[in-house]
Order: C-alpha cells, then structure tokens, then sequence
C-alpha cells in the first residue's frame, strides 16, 4: 500500500512548485508514506528531521527525456493519425496511450529502482534507455515530423483545395525557415496569434 | 451561456494537468479542444482546432521554470468557441485557435502568478517547514493543487465569457472561404511545428535526414490522393 500511495502522490509532485523551493515540498509530500515507517512514527524525530530534508529546495532530472521526447513524438503520431483520416476517438487514444505508457512505464522504472537500490540508484542513471533514448527518440521524432506536419495541413485545409494545400506548406515553410533563422529571439506561438489576428481584422473589416 | 459551468470544470481539471496534476497530458491542445467540441456538440470542429494548435504547441518546452503559454485551459476556450459557432464554419476554426492562443498567453501569466503565491505560502509556513511538520507539507501541497484548479476555472469561465460573443460577432462578419481561412491558419501553425521540430531535434546525429525522409513520405502521400 505505502509503494501505491507514494507513486499515486508522484503524480502530484508538482502541485506546490514555486520559484524558491522548486519540487521541493512535493519531494517530501510524496515521500511522506515512506517516512511514516521509521522508528517512532510521524511524531519521531527521525520522521520530522527526514521531512525537512526532502521538504527544502529541490531541482528535477530527466526533462528532455519526456518534453522533448516522448511527448512531440506521441503528439505527431497522432497527428500522422489525423492527417491520414482518424476519428477523434482515435486520434486522441492513440496519443493519450502512447505517450501514458511511456510516462507511467518511467515513473514505475524510477520508483521501483530508488525502493530496491536505495542510495545506489545513481548506477542506474547510467541505463542506456536513458543515455541513449533522447537521441533515438529524437531522430524518431524528426521522422514523424516530416510526416505529420503535411499531412495535418492537407487535413484541416480539405481535400477539394490543392492549391490552397501547396500555398499554405510553401508559406509555412518559408516562415519556418525565418523562425529558424531568429532562433529564442520571436516565439512561434506569438507570431501565429498575431499573424491569424491580423488576418481576422482584414477578414471582418471587408465584410460584405 | 449553460456551457460555461461545465466548460469552466474541464478547464479547471485540464489546466491542473498542466503543471500539478497527474500530467498525463490530456491538457494538450489536440485532446482539450476535441473534448471542448464535444461538450458543445462538434467534436470535428473541435478536432480541427485542436490539431492546428497541437501543431503549434510542439514549440513549447515546458522546462522547469520556464515561462509558457498553459494549453489546457485555453484549449477548452478555443475548441469550445468554435464548435458553438460551427453553423457559420467560414471562420470558426480561425477564431478557435485565436481565442485559444490569447488565452493561453493570459493562462501562462496566471500560471506564474500561481508560483508566487505558492513560494508566498511556504514562506508563511516556513518555521514549520524546518520542522519537519507533516502537516505543513501536506497542507502546502494541497492548497497548491487547489489553488490551481481554481485558477484554471477561473480563467476557462473568465475567457469563455468575455471571448465567446467577440468570436461570435467575429465569425458573422468574417468575409474570406472556408478553406482560405484554414489554409492561413494552418500554414502558420505548421510554420512553427517545422521551425520546432528542426529546434529540438536537429542536435541529435542526422536528424535533418530523418526529417527530410519523413517529409518526402508525407508529400507523397498527399501526391498519391
């Protein structure tokens, strides 16, 4: 039960981060169950010097594994799913059981390791799983790119409209080729919401 | 405006994915507007909105402190929006994903309001803390997660309300095609999706190759149609 509870709390590790402690007090909320089995109890001083250990600032590893990883890749598979006529059912399974397999398979990995191996779990980073995975996930992940990104176009453009397809890939590989070039210093998102703004303003200000 | 109670609760359990809680991304763009459309009625609709702004959302890598735009409420917003104004489809997912992305933007700044107020409530429970106190850990826990799912209810409701009659304004003047307006759109998206995957993956050895692969099976497919 104590390896169940702690690994349901892991998925709530975050819920108090904050510029100056970080994870820290979720570090020690989720190790909480554990602590309670020292000698003495939750009124031990065992327990409450443990408490504010795991309690005080803490950082977090393993980052670039998931976020740019295991998440774009899930992402545009199922965008590949889509592009190629899926139903919402389908798309939304598909990248919700892939990407939960990965995440739910590491934090089990990460739990199980650290309750067998104690204070050698760092031997374990060395797992080539981890090493190794960003690079092959990614270069998987360029793969899926190339083909989801066209085949999501031509989906949500329609099948009927083959030039407005080809305009709407050239101009998006032109301004990709631009966002490229001024790299962290204009973020996509942003230039979309003002691209597709603009838009809307000239399309309701010739209003028939 | 009877969709704005149930709306504002998928908001607030989408956003607390975000961040807080369990993270099993159903916060992302392409589930949160699909399920948006489908509490509305369109679930395509939906799907389109969120497809495009998935496209978009491959930019953001929501590393430790960094700052970003918080998807999940917003997708709920956008998606929403537009599959209530899908009897005018000209430019309903246009304005889906312009709602969602000013949304977004308003969500990331409430996202780092909400990391000030937890650091503002540990300091208050600092003594504890030190100590070592149960109850001050769990506590703090807690009145984070809450603090969150109100946060993003707040936001999903606040948004929802003030955007939905702009949009639908919006959409009965919108004068472009259909398929013009989404090629716009998803040519921008699909700008940054390009510029995001060259940003994340082209460390990793041969990549570029992956990708240019990748790109010429996709275009043939479409070629193949």
């Amino acid at each position: 039960m104590t390896w169940v509870s702690v690994f349901v709390r892991t998925l709530a590790i975050q819920g108090s981060w904050n510029y100056e402690t970080l994870l820290g007090n979720g570090v020690g909320f989720v190790l909480e169950p554990v602590l309670r089995q020292l000698p003495g109890g939750v009124h031990s001083d065992a327990f409450k010097a443990a408490m504010a250990r795991e309690s005080a600032y803490f950082g977090s590893v393993g980052d670039r594994l998931v976020w740019a990883g295991l998440l774009p890749f899930s992402s545009l598979v199922a965008l590949i799913a889509f592009g190629v006529g899926a139903g919402p059912f389908a798309v939304l399974a598909i990248f919700l059981v892939m990407y939960n397999v990965g995440h739910f398979g590491l934090r089990i990995w990460g739990l199980r390791v650290g309750w067998t191996r104690g204070l050698a779990v760092a031997g374990a980073l060395a797992n080539p799983v981890l090493r190794n995975g960003p690079a092959y996930i990614a270069r998987a992940a360029a793969a899926v790119a190339g083909i989801a990104i066209p085949l999501t176009v031509a989906r949500v453009v329609g099948p009927t409209c083959r030039p407005l397809l080809e305009g709407a890939l050239l101009a998006g590989a032109l301004i990709a080729v631009g966002l490229v070039r001024v790299h962290g210093r204009v973020e996509g998102w942003k230039l979309v919401l003002v691209l597709i703004a603009l838009f809307a303003l000239v399309s309701v200000s010739v209003a028939r | 405006m009877r969709e704005l109670l149930p709306l504002s609760m998928l908001g607030g359990l989408l956003g607390l994915d975000v961040v807080c809680f369990p993270q099993m991304m159903i916060s992302r763009p392409l589930v949160g507007a699909t399920v948006a459309g489908a509490f509305v009625g369109d679930t395509y609709t939906g799907l389109l909105v969120g497809a495009t702004l998935e496209l978009i959302a491959l930019a953001t890598l929501p590393f430790g402190a960094s700052r970003y735009p918080e998807w999940g409420s917003a997708a709920v917003v956008g998606g929403a929006i537009a599959a209530a104004l899908h009897a005018e489809p000209a430019g309903t997912v246009t304005v889906g994903v312009l709602a969602t992305l000013a949304t977004a933007w308003v969500g990331g700044w409430t996202l780092v309001k909400l990391r000030v107020w937890n650091a503002w409530l540990a300091r208050r429970k600092r003594g504890a803390l030190e100590h070592g106190s149960r109850g001050a850990v769990v506590g703090l826990q807690l009145a984070g997660l809450t603090s969150d799912l109100a946060r993003a209810m707040l936001l999903t409701a606040v948004a929802y309300g003030l955007i939905f009659p702009v949009a639908r304004a919006t959409v009965a003047l919108w004068s472009f095609d259909e398929h013009l307006s989404r090629a716009v759109t998803v040519g921008a998206a699909s700008a940054v999706a390009a510029a995001a995957a060259w940003t994340i993956f082209h460390s990793a050895r041969g990549a570029r190759w992956y990708f240019a692969g990748g790109l010429l099976i996709g275009l043939l497919i479409l070629a193949m149609r």
